[in-house]
């Protein structure tokens, strides 16, 4: 089933786009899941899972909560 | 302004580059080799008679009318059949031909009717033309003889009719449907005086594999195959020349005209996307423009259960001015955003994500490419550079193998279909991947050399599994990916394909096609001098749909199949302006041209145009809108010409978020199904009725010219712009040319475009700028637009929306040929007759099992909802797969599509849905309320005083 309230999306969406670059060397799947994040997402989104991320960021999968820690620590929201 | 009248040269050009000289009465004319005597004649301007001769058609030489008289050789031969040669002296005119002409005239008048003054060609017929042409005065057999004259009419096809009484058999339908369409519904049955043209096999049109393009009538040189509007409204008096509101063909058209009724669409042979040839949609479906459903008073309404109240322009655009400045007042700058329509023009679409970037303030601006095409648009700029197609149409020509990934173009690209089936008739090769059996798998004389049949969701595993034999067989071009690539992402990008798991064998296994197919098909793209891939929806819309756009890409910089003609990577785009509406920054993320919003350089270019400083951060896409509306936060829509309350998925959850906002305003000609959600409906116009361009898949912009007064009062720029100015915008331009003025003056890509040009030129592909002034055929010859190609790693990663025992069939969905899109225009024509009802295609074996008979009435049960319709049964689908199309909203089939998505672009997910299927009595409770509730939200009337 597909996650039907926003948090669990977002958290489902931020885990997709991990996937897509689980084969390259974690740094620079870091680096490119944080530049996808900061290109395509609405501030909202990221304010919305930056709050999620606050409370633990249960079910965020490693490489993308890394990328939205490093993100959170770069952006003013 | 008069009729636009086109010279038919008889035959067709010759591509040769050797050049011959010969003398036609009197007068030499050089032209290439392999020209026809009668085409080199009528380049000097001397009309040799004809009648089973036309520049669309091979030629035939049947009529003896063309006969002419070559010095040093015998006989009259034929001039459509005869090439130029060098030193040639001929004779078109003269007592003895003269004498024959007349001779072979006087046979065809007498089995013809004689009544010009009613019939519906008079002053348009090539019979009388030529009647007059060789000084027919009397036919010396009279006209009690045998003859055909109470042949009896066939009517059955909606749009136009057939008349055997007036028929001289010259094949050019028969001719027309076999060369140019490719269909084979016509024949000449019968031999010598009982020969007549029959839809297959003596049927009624309507009944036949006719598939009603339209080509059969255009190459009628009689009334004998004729438009009922012509019939019925009497021949046209100017025509302008436009460009098709349906497919991303983008055909060019005549509107012929009387007054403002249009009396048909005939196509334009110098179109450079369709070279003269048409669909039934194009072709004949434009009856909508007048429909009476149309909506042509603004109305506004307070609440969505409020009936509607029609009020002036003034109270409408004012109404929505001040909720939306309510809105952002109340929740905030970002609580709006806007929808771009890839049917509305490129100049309507800038001026939407105008309005909203530099009115609204946000880059809350998202587009229906969003739900089609906007993984080609990041998959084939991470790998290439630019977010389009790499060829144009034109290339098809010169492919060997030609790989179909996803797409059905005969459906849904009807008039590149028949080009590409000329090609395959040629003997090109063919690979179709698709998990139907597409008309292109198997129809006359075209048998795809290998059709993978997948699973749905598997593109991603089939096209890497392409890519590991064609590395481990040494099939790659090297040489090409040394030159043009980075070699080192290329050396990690092939030591990832060389995984076990990409192997045909291990493929095999998870999509269902044969490892040895699999191995085949790898061959033949990998070893063809040309291979060509054309992809559709069935790539994009797919949780991976980005994934496998990039291992598309990949495929062709592996085997050096870029930068030249015949070759390329070549997206078949659904709508007719999707190109145009992405490439006009309708994107959230990015302005015109693909620059990201975070790009100074870029916005700063906008800033000092526009006036206004502008947002660097990202805006909403359609399904993050309507995830905010229903959080509360995003509250404010401008829909133009989009509905997504039928076309997108999860439909109840569109709804949800649809009736969370506080002012929806829908631009459209129609109260579609987005309006029954909707506070403030504003009239749109058809592309009938205004000026502009659309960009059509091969990257062309071609002019839409308007031909009648708009039915709603303004064009749908004009609306935006009304609205501008009520938001406090300052915009304003007399002409849609001005806006086109603007996009080149801010966009490299169009930095040489302006409507002189196409006027000029007719129409051009971008880039056009300064490197090329008249634009770029072919994309990424000698180096690719962003340096070296580069390959990127997209490893399968299966869908999670998945079978099991409650849900254990596949449904993927599609389109219909006589259906375009969410059918809003196509409903409301007769092209209805050819599909009344969404049904839905499922196996025999799958039926059999379930109770199920061909017609019942099923209900189609997914994890996100049900709905019911009728089935077909067909051998179409494999087992475990069933299909259905979209075009009515009764079925609502996106009610049973989830919203998993595209993990780059939120892509819905369209083509992998896990259902069950049952028998059913009838529409489900879900769809006989919906049906109510659209009905009590189309009420039109006064709100009571309160």
């Amino acid at each position: 089933m597909s996650p039907k309230n926003t948090s669990d999306k977002l958290v489902y969406m931020a885990n997709q786009i991990g996937k897509a670059f689980v084969l390259k060397p974690r740094e620079q799947a870091v680096a490119d899941i944080t530049d996808h994040l900061k290109k395509f997402w609405e501030k909202r989104m990221l304010v919305q899972i930056f709050a999620y991320l606050e409370q633990g960021g249960q079910g965020l999968d490693e490489l993308p909560k890394q990328s939205l820690q490093n993100l959170r620590n770069t952006t003013q929201y | 302004m008069g009729l636009i009248q086109e010279i038919d040269y008889g035959t067709k050009a010759s591509n040769a580059t050797k050049l011959v000289s010969l003398r036609i009465d009197g007068q030499t004319i050089t032209v290439p080799e392999g020209t026809s005597v009668m085409r080199a004649a009528t380049e000097l301007g001397t009309q040799i008679p004809k009648l089973c001769a036309t520049d669309m058609l091979d030629s035939y030489g049947s009529c003896r009318l063309c006969l002419v008289e070559i010095e040093g050789r015998a006989g009259t031969p034929a001039s459509c059949t005869t090439p130029v040669a060098e030193g040639m002296v001929v004779h078109t005119q003269n007592a003895k031909l003269a004498k024959l002409r007349k001779g072979v005239m006087e046979l065809y008048i007498s089995d013809h009717p004689l009544d010009c003054l009613t019939c519906s060609a008079n002053s348009n017929c090539e019979l009388q033309d030529m009647a007059g042409a060789v000084g027919l005065r009397e036919v010396r057999y009279g006209y009690d003889g045998a003859n055909h004259l109470d042949a009896v009419k066939d009517v059955s096809n909606p749009y136009f009719q057939f008349d055997p009484s007036k028929c001289i058999v010259c094949s050019r339908c028969v001719r027309a449907c076999e060369e140019v369409q490719g269909t084979f519904a016509l024949t000449i049955d019968g031999s010598g005086f009982s020969s007549k043209v029959s839809p297959g096999i003596s049927e009624a049109f309507f009944d036949s594999e006719c598939v009603s393009c339209g080509a059969c009538v255009q190459a009628c040189p009689t009334a004998t195959l004729m438009e009922k509007t012509v019939i019925e409204m009497g021949q046209p008096e100017h025509s302008a020349v436009t460009t098709c509101a349906y497919c991303g063909v983008g055909c060019t058209f005549k509107a012929e005209m009387r007054g403002e009724d249009v009396v048909r669409m005939v196509p334009y042979k110098d179109g450079k996307a369709n070279h003269g040839h048409s669909c039934v949609k194009g072709r004949f479906a434009w009856g909508y423009a007048t429909h009476r459903d149309r909506i042509t008073t603004p109305m506004i309404r307070a609440k969505i259960t409020d009936p509607w109240r029609e009020v002036s322009w003034e109270e409408a655009i004012a109404y929505t001015a001040s909720e939306f400045k309510r809105i952002q007042a109340k929740y905030g700058r970002d609580s709006i955003g806007g929808i771009t329509s890839s049917r509305c023009t490129n100049e309507e679409t800038y001026l939407v994500q105008k309005l909203v970037r530099a009115g609204f303030g946000n880059n809350n601006v998202d587009t229906c490419a969003r739900v089609c095409h906007s993984p080609t648009g990041y998959g084939l700029s991470k790998t290439f550079g630019t977010s389009a197609g790499t060829q144009d149409f034109d290339s098809v020509d010169e492919a060997d193998t030609i790989l179909v990934i996803g797409a059905n173009p005969t459906d849904g690209h009807p008039v590149f279909a028949s080009r590409m089936k000329r090609r395959l008739r040629e003997g090109a090769k063919l690979i179709v991947v698709d998990p139907r059996r597409t008309d292109l798998v198997h129809s006359p004389h075209v048998n795809a050399d290998y059709h993978l049949a997948l699973k749905p969701g598997t593109n991603v595993a089939i096209v890497n599994a392409l890519s590991h034999v064609i590395i481990s067989e040494g099939l790659a071009d090297e040489d090409f990916i040394r030159n043009q690539c980075d070699w080192n992402e290329y050396a990690e990008w092939a030591a990832f394909i060389l995984q076990p798991h990409n192997s045909p064998e291990a493929v095999a296994k998870l999509s269902g096609v044969p490892a040895d197919i699999i191995c085949g098909a790898a061959r033949l793209y990998a070893t063809a001098r040309n291979g060509a891939i054309y992809y559709g929806l069935g790539v994009t819309e797919h949780s991976q749909g980005t994934s496998t756009v990039l291992a598309i890409a990949n495929l062709a910089m592996l085997t050096g199949n870029i930068g030249r003609k015949g070759v390329g990577v070549n997206p078949l785009r659904g709508q007719n302006n999707v190109q145009g509406s992405c490439d006009m920054g309708s994107f959230p993320h990015e302005f015109p041209g693909y620059r990201h919003v975070s790009n100074d350089t870029a916005r700063q270019i906008f800033e000092q145009d526009w006036g206004v400083a502008l947002s660097a951060e990202p805006g909403l896409r359609i399904p993050n809108m309507l995830d905010a509306a229903m959080d509360g936060s995003f509250l404010g829509l401008y829909i133009q010409g989009e509905d997504i309350a039928q076309s997108d998925p999860d439909t109840q959850h569109i709804i949800g978020g649809l009736s969370a906002m506080e002012c929806v305003v829908v631009q459209d000609l129609f109260l579609n199904e987005t309006a029954n959600y909707a506070h403030v409906f504003l009239p749109g116009c058809s592309f009938l009725e205004k000026d502009g361009t659309f960009t059509n898949a091969e990257r062309r912009i071609q002019r839409v010219r308007k031909v009648m007064s708009p039915k709603n009062g303004y064009g749908d720029w004009e609306i935006t712009l009304l609205l501008a100015k009520a938001m406090g915008m300052d915009m304003h331009y007399n002409h849609p040319s001005e806006i086109m003025d603007e996009i080149a003056r801010t966009t490299n890509s169009f930095q040489n475009v302006s409507y002189d040009l196409l006027e000029r030129l007719g129409s051009v592909q971008w880039p056009c700028n300064e490197l090329a002034p008249e634009g770029t055929p072919t994309m990424h010859i000698g180096a690719f637009v962003r340096g070296k190609g580069q390959f990127v790693i997209a490893d399968y990663i299966p869908t999670d929306e998945k079978t099991g025992p409650r849900f254990p069939l596949l449904l993927t969905t599609g389109r219909i040929l006589s259906q375009y899109n969410v059918g809003a225009q196509t409903r409301r024509t007769d092209n209805a007759k050819w599909h009344e009802e969404d049904l839905l295609e499922i196996h025999p074996h799958d039926a059999e099992v379930r109770g199920v008979k061909d017609g019942d009435w099923v209900k189609l049960v997914s994890r996100a909802g049900e709905t019911s319709l009728r089935a077909k049964l067909t051998d179409r689908v494999a087992p475990g797969v069933v299909y259905t199309t979209f075009h009515h909203p009764i079925t609502q089939a996106n009610v049973i599509t989830t919203d998993y998505s595209d993990w780059a672009t939120n892509c819905p997910e369209y083509k992998v849905t896990a259902v069950q299927v049952a028998l059913s009595n009838g529409p489900s409770e879900w769809q006989s309320s919906y049906m109510a509730h659209s009905a009590e939200s189309r009420r039109i009337g006064a709100i009571a005083a309160e």
